[in-house]
């Protein structure tokens, strides 16, 4: 059970951004494409260099080690790298039950990487964020390349990992309708500042 | 056997062919007529000039002036690396890595070769010290260029899997382990095939040149040997340096990309 707190976050012309997600809570977040979304995950995961505070629990991301950091605050990135030749290199561990849960088999992990569809990589790269155990997610567009029944699989997925861990997460999509399924608070990020909206019914 | 000297019509001769196969890519609009032109006149006068150099350098046979040629051959050197980079560090970092590389692998195989291999007298005679120096460094700034071009380029393409792999949790080391393995390998290969070759499809400059002055054959071969083997030493130990500081400048104290500290190419 963590919390995630932003303390007058700001990067670029961005910001400042303060905001807290409670533990196990999932905070939708929207806004025109360019306004910034994937750069505030990026921030949070401290990938781009950024000023204010960011607290997971009791500890302030710069006394952190970095890439302990990024293997708390997990970000899924749209679209996911696989830089290895075959799928089951890049996972340390095999979790077959999360592979069944997204409809994939284990023999995927034979495959070569050029075999996967977009579809089945987004998949693959929730499990491969998973595996790491983080207690934060970082959400951007996990369904975006996926069918409505793969959709349904991956958010439930996530949804079982956060109330398993009470990890809170960031979800940043486009789909309203998605948002509404998944997330309790729904913020809009618009000219650099985000807004926090009630969706409309 | 003495040295036949060449007369100012014989190199007249030779650069006549040159000038016919400017013409030549002139008429194929190749647009590489000029630079032909004026590579071979680069050629003719640097030579001309280092000839006199080394002439006086040879006559006065004090340290201060081989030191002081060293360093200019060195500084030269550093620039040549960053001027064939298409994506150099900024702010002299490129320049500084490529000579502080070409400095500590070059000097100290020349040194070593100097002082405990040929053993010269004095250690530091400018005729064995220069040519060895200018062996290594060519030789070093090849592999140095070719090794840290790819390291940049590569990096540059591949971002999106350096960053995916960050966010993973990798450090930056690891996130950059496979290009950093794979441009070492690419300044490597032409020196061994050089080493593999050497002898069968080609015979080396300084061999030739050794044979060609009158040395007996194997005396000329033993020299050559050494000179590959120093070179492999040499320029492998420059090129790890300089590839170990530069893909550490690609990130910052909190494993970061830092593709902004690298040169926008000029088109």
């Amino acid at each position: 059970m963590s919390h995630l707190r932003l303390d007058s976050l700001q990067f670029r012309h961005w910001g400042p951004f303060s905001l807290t997600l409670a533990p196990g809570e999932c905070v939708g977040l929207t806004g025109p494409s360019g306004a910034g979304k994937t750069l505030l995950l990026r921030a949070i995961a401290d990938l781009d260099a950024h000023s204010g505070k960011i607290f997971l629990d009791k500890d302030e991301c710069s006394q952190v080690h970095a890439p302990a950091w990024r293997r708390q605050v997990g970000l899924l990135l749209a679209e996911s790298q696989w830089w290895h030749d075959t799928v089951g290199e890049h996972f340390p561990e095999i979790d077959e039950a999360a592979l069944q849960s997204l409809d994939l088999k284990p023999e995927v992990l034979k495959w070569p990487v050029s075999r996967l569809s977009s579809g089945e990589k987004q998949r693959l790269a929730v499990i491969r964020l998973l595996g790491n155990r983080p207690k934060v997610l970082l959400l951007d567009e996990p369904a975006a390349n996926l069918d409505d029944d793969n959709t349904a699989r991956v958010e439930s997925l996530i949804e079982k990992y956060r109330q398993d861990t009470g990890a809170p997460a960031f979800w940043a999509c486009h789909d309203m309708e998605q948002l509404r399924r998944v997330a309790v608070r729904q913020f809009r990020l618009e000219d650099g500042s985000l807004h926090e909206f009630i969706p409309d019914q | 056997m003495t040295l036949i000297s060449l007369s100012p019509f014989d190199l007249g001769i030779a650069a006549l062919l040159v000038l016919a196969m400017a013409g030549c890519t002139t008429a194929l609009r190749l647009q590489l007529g000029r630079s032909i032109v004026i590579a071979s006149a680069r050629l003719i006068v640097q030579l001309l000039l280092i000839g006199l150099v080394l002439k006086a350098l040879f006559a006065t046979e004090r340290l201060l002036w081989v030191v002081l040629m060293a360093l200019v051959m060195l500084l030269v050197g550093g620039r040549e690396v960053m001027a064939r980079q298409k994506r150099p560090l900024k702010g002299g970092w490129s320049y500084g890595v490529g000579t502080m590389s070409m400095f500590i692998s070059s000097f100290a195989t020349v040194i070593i070769a100097l002082a405990v291999i040929v053993s010269p007298e004095p250690w530091y005679a400018p005729r064995y010290a220069i040519p060895l120096l200018g062996m290594l460094l060519g030789n070093t700034m090849n592999g140095i260029a070719l090794s840290l071009d790819r390291l940049t380029q590569t990096t540059w393409q591949q971002r999106a899997v350096i960053e995916q792999r960050l966010l993973l949790g990798q450090d930056r080391r690891e996130a950059i382990l496979d290009i950093a393995r794979d441009s070492l390998r690419t300044g490597m290969i032409p020196i061994i095939n050089a080493m593999a070759t050497a002898g069968i499809v080609s015979i080396p400059g300084m061999m030739t040149g050794q044979i060609l002055a009158g040395s007996p054959p194997l005396e000329a071969v033993k020299y050559q040997i050494m000179i590959w083997l120093l070179i492999a030493a040499g320029s492998g130990f420059g090129m790890m340096t300089a590839i170990g500081v530069a893909s550490g400048r690609l990130f910052d104290h909190r494993h970061r990309l830092r593709l902004d500290r690298l040169a926008t190419p000029k088109s």
